[in-house]
């Protein structure tokens, strides 16, 4: 009896916490779902029939164009990085070479390095290169933010492919084309959903870079926000259905794929 | 031998920062200018308190989700959320909808603790910046130190109980040096993370008032693209990598320590 009082008790807590932590969010919705009057009152409005209008104006405004420049620059620096990161990862973990350690260090610390401290160079590049306000210049940057850790997290999954394997699909006479598509890929699949949320989630959220090297043509959906804080007037449902349309794949993604973030988000070291 | 493997680590570190400037007026310009003794300061500042509060939430929360609580699993979904919901996004709500004087929630529900009408982006920036990145990284430090606590085997805290020992003794003796390493990881990978804030900052306060919660990242960005002044820019960037290095030579000795562990498993 005991037992079970204590149970409600401590889940009462939690899901004050929970619900304290999450309000921001569940408002985010609310504030989306109202019309612009209601979003700005004094006091707040509670209740309220719902409406979509604000998500469709949003959707047809100017967002869009936005909103498609995110995806670009995401999914296209993840698949590069997926293309860039497992052969890489491969050679790490699969058939280390001399000073394996030394090149895994090597890789991780670009990683670490703060992006204020390369913002300068790469900023001349791009104007160099005339790529400012391009998407490839985002592709790029992300590209390289993102394969060190890829290739961590794919290393960390490929070791734990028993050795064995290889040996018998060798004995057998498979070829290294072989190898890969027949054992790598499918074992390592988790790994590649991994690899591929933390891509995900990085650039897709990624503004420094944005908001400097991009203005108009290649801007990216947090850039939409901003224009929010700067001469919009009080617009707050729409901020509020912008800012849930902007967070939804990451959401998404990070919800489905929960068990792949935390190993993620630790470079494998986490399982 | 590991020594001269991080003196290499750190050398590659520095080498794009350092690339970057030629003489060292920037630097000696630095070691002087009152705007980056303010910026580091506020950086400091900053990422220790945002570190501290959250892995303190987080190990308070990731032993409640750990513990026999109802909806587990459904908890710790909605928890996630602040941590994947984009930074600027996340911001601008806490800014305009939660924390506006006017219009906001907060303000009208702290009315009648006499709190109403206090205009927290302006009066308390740093304590809203601080907030607001709380609320983002409480949950990153809960995933981590829930995955150390699901690492515990439940006999072993059992047994301790069965021996008298209460739980609090428990939780010091037995669960806190098994989820240490995992503390450590989270608040160093966090550090490395939060060192970097910029999105909020320039959603919610825009380095402001003044330069009250200017960090080194905006301050770079202020003075690359607002003063245009791309050398002293650099030498930010090197301050920035210094101190990153700091950290993350930290982080990556804690990373390869639980590499080694698991591997001995």
């Amino acid at each position: 009896m005991v037992g079970m009082r204590s149970k409600i008790l401590w889940s009462v807590v939690g899901w004050l916490v929970v619900f304290v932590f999450f309000f921001p969010v569940l408002w985010m919705w609310l504030e989306g779902l109202k019309t612009e009057p209601q979003a700005a009152s004094s006091p707040p409005t509670i209740l309220f029939v719902p409406t979509l209008s604000e998500f469709q104006e949003v959707l047809s405004g100017d967002f869009p164009p936005f909103f498609i420049n995110s995806a670009i620059a995401s999914i296209a620096s993840t698949l590069l990085v997926l293309v860039f990161g497992l052969p890489a990862a491969y050679a790490l973990a699969i058939r280390p070479v001399k000073k394996s350690r030394d090149v895994l260090f090597f890789f991780i610390s670009t990683r670490f390095l703060p992006f204020a401290a390369s913002l300068v160079p790469l900023y001349l590049l791009a104007r160099d290169l005339q790529l400012l306000d391009n998407i490839l210049a985002l592709i790029l940057i992300y590209t390289t933010i993102n394969l060190p850790l890829g290739v961590w997290l794919l290393r960390s999954f490929l070791l734990e492919i028993p050795p064995d394997l290889f040996e018998a699909a060798r004995v057998d006479g498979a070829g290294f084309r072989h190898e890969i598509l027949r054992i790598v890929v499918p074992l390592i699949t988790p790994g590649l959903a991994a690899t591929s949320l933390i891509c995900l989630i990085f650039s897709w959220n990624e503004f420094f870079y944005a908001v400097n090297l991009t203005s108009s043509v290649a801007a990216t959906a947090p850039l939409f926000l901003v224009s929010f804080i700067s001469g919009r007037g009080l617009f707050y449902a729409k901020l509020a259905a912008a800012a849930t349309l902007a967070s939804l794949p990451v959401l998404l993604a990070g919800w489905i794929a929960q068990k792949q973030l935390i190993r993620g988000l630790t470079m494998g070291a986490v399982k | 031998m590991l020594t001269i493997y991080y003196s290499f680590f750190n050398w590659n570190l520095l080498k794009p920062g350092s690339f970057h400037f030629s003489g060292l007026d920037n630097y000696s310009a630095l070691l002087t200018n009152e705007s980056i003794r303010t910026a580091v300061l506020n950086t400091v500042v900053l990422t220790v308190a945002v570190i501290a509060l959250s892995v303190v939430l987080g190990l308070a929360i990731a032993s409640l989700l750990n513990s026999e609580v109802f909806g587990k699993g459904f908890m710790r979904t909605l928890m996630i959320a602040p941590f994947l919901i984009m930074p600027t996004a996340g911001a601008l709500i806490w800014k305009d909808t939660l924390l506006n004087p006017i219009f906001g929630l907060l303000p009208y529900l702290l009315t009648p603790f006499g709190l109403g009408r206090v205009d927290w982006v302006n009066q308390y920036p740093m304590v809203t910046v601080v907030v607001v990145e709380v609320w983002r990284w409480t949950p990153f430090m809960m995933l981590i130190i829930l995955a150390g606590l699901q690492s515990q085997n439940p006999e072993i805290l059992e047994a301790a109980r069965v021996d008298g020992a209460s739980a609090l003794q428990a939780f010091r003796r037995i669960t806190l040096p098994l989820v240490r390493p995992f503390i450590e990881l989270g608040a160093l990978l966090g550090s490395l993370f939060v060192v970097q804030t910029f999105d909020s900052i320039y959603m919610l306060t825009f380095g402001g008032p003044g330069e009250d919660t200017t960090n080194l990242p905006f301050l770079l960005y202020i003075v690359a693209f607002q003063g245009f002044s791309i050398g002293q820019a650099s030498a930010i960037g090197v301050v920035a990598v210094i101190i990153t290095i700091i950290v993350a030579t930290l982080a990556l000795r804690t990373l390869f320590s639980i590499f080694q562990v698991e591997a001995r498993r």
